[in-house]
């Protein structure tokens, strides 16, 4: 195949006083079941090659597909959470193509009756307004092996001798969202593809039903684009980009199809319907190997499986426990904890949002929690180079540590000591208080007795805190608080001063 | 009536993955002429009758998320035309999957 | 067949059972006795049967010893503990090997055991092999198998129809006296009629289809075969029942299928409401199929059923139906044999890439009737044509249905000749596809409806002496009155006989010189 790059001669602005772009985004997102769509399986990233596999994802003669519950209880909560409307009766279909990471040679997918149907997605952009983006449908079906290229130069498809296949993916739960056509964004059609699928990977991650990482492949972007001439209302011949792989090359993708398209369109040209892949490193997109024929994936109901049926109850119990959607949580966060849109930027920025939320629900106070994630958290996980989110502590922890603090048990310097000791797994915050003797030495009584001692030792200053001089006070402090190695609160020692020197006289 | 060429059975014969040869192209376009022509007496059904895919008046069968113990490698390996570190070899794949 | 041995391939299952647990007899013996009947009738290169694909001696034998030592020690699994009983070879099991009669499948050996065998072996049957069959159970004829014809023991130069002729033709020759089948359009009431045996296609979703290899998801159903009802019935309840694995399968109990045989064998049908299918009989019918089955019908009506006439006009439709809904099924079922995971593979040279190896490995590995059917539903599911081919077909089986619906409001059983011919010569059809849809006019509604389908042996018809099957139908889930019909009816035809109609199966092992047997052999290459 030949790799020509073709310039992407226009630019967006340019495009759009021509065109109105359409896009049509397919967004497959990896269910994080325990195990596959159809076999038990272990739906699990990484495992040695073809460990995960049965009679069922190999496609074995004989072999009948099971339906995962948890998979349709996935795919109907993300429908509700796409604002869909749940199907009396839905089915599978087969459609059928040969392909050799594909054991049966038909993927099991949804047709005509897909679980969840006509919804919409209000996609917050990044001027504060928001974009509502129609959703046609989400419907389930299962996933393909994994194929590795042998020989050749590249390692890649072309050229290579023979390969080899890992069926540990296959049949893994797979949700397909379709979007109609996306109209009217004009120069905003990049940032609104980017923004939908971002708005879309925050909505499923707050399920909790799928990893959506797009690194790893468990969320998977197709962007179709195509230009309508202004004042036409004829869509124009549309191209299938396939797995864009992150947020940024989803916009990318978009941005560099429309300068094409506008560029092949105004030099006379005709758009070839063709499926094109994006390079990650040029950030332009080139032809797949065309088909010798159209597709035609004789769709027919799967008769190994029956129809599902979800009851109004069980959907409605289902919709009364979806969270809050992301962005409205983080509106409602913003007001609740008072914080400024800088303030807001910076603990989303830092990763830290749920860190903190989840601390705050532990009982903290929400300025203490903040202040401990994005000041010395954040600068701790930077100093040994892992994200916050990885750090050795919980949430429930820090919010331990912040009582200990509130309940005087803990300086603030001694409270950084006890968070290190956790870091260092010595245990929970009160494991490090005990093991390492942090607890600010709180008894009175013994307490009273090292400022006698001081007092004792430095008549001179006993007479100068007689003479009114309080800030005199200070040195025995200071003595009293090495005495103690740190471990008594200041601000108790300096009125037991006080106190010892008043009854003294 | 329905009208088989060679050439229908030679798409036909593409779409499924068989590479017929030139003589089995004339006998299967005889065949499933005549075969066609017998099953499409059911063009003659009325539109409106509903169409039924499944006779099991069941609904709603899933399987609990459980996992359940997978083949050995080594089995699972055995029928394998050819296999080699631990995952099937098949021959150069021409495209991917448009 | 004087030995003591040899008496004991004529005994029914019942008996078998009955001996074996009694002690009086020994599993082992049983089964020494049946693989030496395999030895001496079966073999295709001597021009034998060709019924059995594989014969598993030794296992077999181990199984029965097992047997053995279990009902010495005082445990019996079930009552058909240390029977012997053939598979048909489309059924996965995992000390055999599972080749669907497919040069593409050849010494495939599954890593499992599909569910009905499994419950054979739960229930102590011993399994003696796997038998032949139409390749993936594609025909009626059993000339669609890459390892050769079966021939049909009442006359070798007949076919023992199909596709599951070799467990019918086994268990007619007393080869075995129980084997189990599968039947899509006919697959198994076809062969029992061709052959004088008793075949049952259950009620779709009563027994597990997990592990069959599929031909027809939505028709496909395994089945029992017996040279009596009530051995049929036995072994119905051995493999029917819930089972997860296949998720068609109806959570609900067995019809009482030995129950119902017991009861109607006492001979009384007062009450019962049978309805003759207007739509299945007339031009086209054999004329000695005809007078068998009006006999039968007589003697139902003197057994006390209340007999009538019933109109299925969407019968007509079902042929044409069903040669659509089946490829289509098949067509995408059999994708998988693709030559990348198992089977055979061709064309792996270094110059052929994935696409090419797999069309070449599907073009030698398939024979001319299955790859016929997979061009077929490939054409009937394809954009062009779905609505006229695939979508007509899914509504006509609405007709099926309702059709069946309104007949059982008036009846309780429904009655046909199991198929409008008796068993042809080997060779009369294979050029001729059309023709050989015809054997399974009247069994494929039930297919269709999911039905539940009987086939007992009802004479033979005078002009050609072969076998004739009377079909009982019934409702979904009432099984039961098949057997309970068919037992009744078979009870009064063998005292009105003097004899069981089993004694009365040639053995073609007395036939002179196998003469006429390798005379038809040169056909094995034919279809």
């Amino acid at each position: 195949m030949t790799s020509i790059v073709e310039a992407a001669p226009y630019t967006v602005e340019e495009v759009v006083e021509r065109f109105d772009p359409v896009m049509g985004l397919e967004v497959h997102v990896e269910l994080n079941t325990a195990t596959k769509m159809f076999c038990g399986c272990r739906n699990e990233f990484g495992a040695e090659p073809n460990t995960n596999v049965c009679p069922v994802c190999l496609g074995l003669p004989g072999s009948l597909p099971r339906v995962n519950a948890r998979a349709v209880e996935s795919a109907v909560l993300i429908g509700l959470a796409l604002n869909c409307s749940v199907r009396e009766r839905s089915g599978f279909a087969r459609k059928n193509y040969f392909y050799p990471d594909m054991p049966k040679n038909f993927q099991i997918s949804q047709y005509e009756d897909p679980i969840v149907f006509d919804g919409y997605l209000d996609v917050p952009l990044d001027d504060g307004t928001t974009w509502r983006v129609d959703i046609e449908r989400a419907h389930m079906e299962e996933d393909t092996g994994k194929s590795l290229h042998m020989g050749g130069a590249t390692g890649r498809i072309h050229g290579a001798d023979y390969s080899l296949l890992d069926y540990n993916r296959a049949g893994v739960p797979l949700i397909e969202i379709v979007t109609r056509p996306i109209e009217g964004a004009g120069v905003r059609a990049p940032e609104v593809a980017r923004a939908y699928v971002s708005a879309l990977r925050d909505v499923i991650k707050g399920l909790g039903v799928s990893d959506v990482r797009m690194d790893q492949g468990s969320m998977r972007c197709d962007a179709n684009v195509s230009l309508k001439p202004k004042g036409t209302a004829e869509f124009g011949t549309r191209t299938e980009t396939k797995n864009v792989n992150s947020l940024r090359s989803v916009e990318r993708a978009v941005r560099y199809e429309m300068g094409r398209h506008a560029g092949v369109l105004l030099s006379g040209g005709t758009i070839t319907q063709e499926t094109r892949h994006f390079d990650e490193q040029s950030g332009t997109t080139s032809a797949g190997r065309p088909k010798e024929t159209f597709a035609d994936y004789r769709f027919f109901p799967e008769p190994d499986l029956v129809p599902i049926e979800p009851s109004d109850d069980w959907v409605e119990q289902l919709r009364a426990g979806l969270p809050e959607r992301p962005w409205e949580r983080r509106a409602r966060i913003q007001t609740d904890w008072g914080l400024s849109d800088e303030e807001l930027r910076d603990l989303v920025n830092a990763d830290a949002l749920d860190l903190v939320a989840d601390t705050v629900d532990a009982g903290a106070p929400p300025e203490s929690a903040r202040s401990w994630w994005v000041a010395y958290l954040a600068q701790e996980a930077n100093t040994s180079g892992v994200a916050l989110t990885e750090l050795a502590i919980t949430p429930e922890q820090v919010a331990r540590v912040i009582t200990l603090v509130s309940e005087g048990t803990l300086t603030n310097k001694l409270a950084r000591q006890v968070v290190d000791g956790v870091l260092a797994g010595e245990g929970s915050p009160d494991d490090v208080v005990a093991g390492r003797g942090l607890a600010v030495v709180s008894d009175d009584s013994a307490l009273t007795a090292a400022v006698d001692e001081a007092l004792a030792a430095q008549p001179d200053v006993v007479q100068k805190i007689r003479d009114g001089k309080t800030k005199a006070a200070g040195a025995i402090v200071g003595a009293v608080m090495k005495a103690t190695r740190g471990q008594a609160d200041a601000a108790r020692v300096q009125s037991l001063v006080l106190e010892r020197v008043a009854a003294g006289s | 009536m329905s009208d088989i060429t060679r050439e229908d059975v030679a798409h036909l014969a593409r779409l499924a993955r068989l590479a017929v040869t030139d003589d089995e192209l004339d006998v299967f376009s005889g065949q499933l002429d005549a075969i066609l022509d017998t099953v499409g007496r059911v063009s003659e059904i009325d539109d409106d009758v509903p169409p039924t895919s499944h006779v099991a008046p069941i609904t709603n069968v899933l399987r609990a998320d459980e996992h359940i113990p997978s083949l050995d490698r080594e089995a699972a390996l055995a029928g394998a035309p050819a296999a080699e570190e631990g995952r099937f070899r098949v021959p150069r794949i021409l495209g991917e999957e448009l | 067949m004087s030995s003591p041995d040899a008496e004991l391939t004529r005994l029914d299952a019942a008996e078998i059972a009955r001996r074996v647990q009694a002690r009086e007899v020994s599993s082992v013996d049983v089964t020494r006795a049946h693989l030496a009947r395999i030895d001496a009738v079966d073999g295709a290169e001597g021009g034998g049967l060709g019924a059995f694909l594989h014969v598993a001696a030794e296992q077999a034998l181990a199984t029965a010893a097992e047997i053995d030592a279990e009902i010495a020690a005082g445990t019996v699994r079930g009552p058909l503990a240390g029977v012997p009983v053939a598979i048909k070879d489309n059924m996965a099991t995992r000390d055999m090997p599972t080749t669907c009669a497919s040069r593409i499948l050849e010494g495939w050996r599954p890593p499992y055991d599909a569910t009905a065998v499994r419950r054979l072996r739960e229930a102590g049957l011993v399994p003696l092999g796997k038998t032949n069959l139409d390749e993936f159970a594609m025909g009626g004829s059993n000339e669609n198998s890459a390892y050769g014809i079966v021939r049909n023991p009442w006359d070798p130069s007949r076919v023992p129809g199909g596709s599951s002729g070799g467990s019918a033709a086994a268990t007619a020759a007393g080869e075995t006296p129980l084997a189990i089948g599968s039947d899509t359009g006919g697959s198994i009431r076809q062969p029992g009629a061709f052959t004088g045996t008793v075949g049952c296609k259950p009620t779709y979703g009563t027994v597990s289809r997990y592990g069959l290899v599929a031909f027809s998801s939505s028709l496909d159903q395994i089945g029992p075969f017996g040279r009596t009802v009530l051995d049929a019935a036995m072994l119905h309840e051995v493999i029917g029942g819930h089972d997860p694995c296949d998720q068609t399968s109806i959570d609900a109990p067995l019809p009482p299928v030995v129950e119902a045989a017991l009861a109607g064998a006492r001979g009384d049908l007062t009450g019962v409401r049978v309805g003759v299918v207007t739509e299945l009989s007339g031009e086209g019918y054999q004329t000695g199929v005809l007078s068998a089955f009006t006999d039968a019908v007589r003697v139902l009506t003197d057994l006390g059923a209340e007999v009538v006439e019933v109109s299925c006009p969407s019968f007509t439709s079902a042929m044409p139906a069903y040669y659509i809904i089946a490829p289509s099924e098949a067509s995408s079922n059999l994708a998988r044999f693709d030559a990348m995971r198992y089977g055979l593979r061709v064309g792996d040279d270094g110059s052929h890439s994935t696409d090419e190896v797999m069309s070449l490995t599907r073009e030698a590995g398939f024979g001319p009737e299955v790859k016929r059917r997979i061009m077929i539903g490939t054409h009937a599911l394809s954009a062009g044509s779905y609505d006229a081919l695939y979508g007509k077909a899914l509504k006509a089986r609405t007709l099926v249905v309702r059709d069946f619906a309104a007949a059982f409001e008036q009846c309780d059983v429904l009655v046909s000749p199991t198929v409008p011919t008796t068993a042809f010569p080997i060779g009369d059809r294979v050029d001729d596809p059309v023709a050989m849809y015809l054997a399974d006019l009247c069994t494929i509604p039930a297919n269709l409806a999911g039905t539940a389908g009987l086939s007992v042996p009802c004479g033979r018809a005078p002009e050609d002496g072969m076998p004739v099957g009377l079909q009982v139908m019934t409702p979904a889930l009432a099984d039961d009155r098949a057997y309970r019909v068919a037992a009744a009816y078979e009870t009064a035809r063998d005292s009105a006989a003097g004899a069981p109609f089993a004694s009365t199966i040639p053995d073609p092992a007395d036939l002179d010189g196998r003469a006429p047997l390798r005379s038809v052999s040169t056909l094995q290459g034919a279809s």
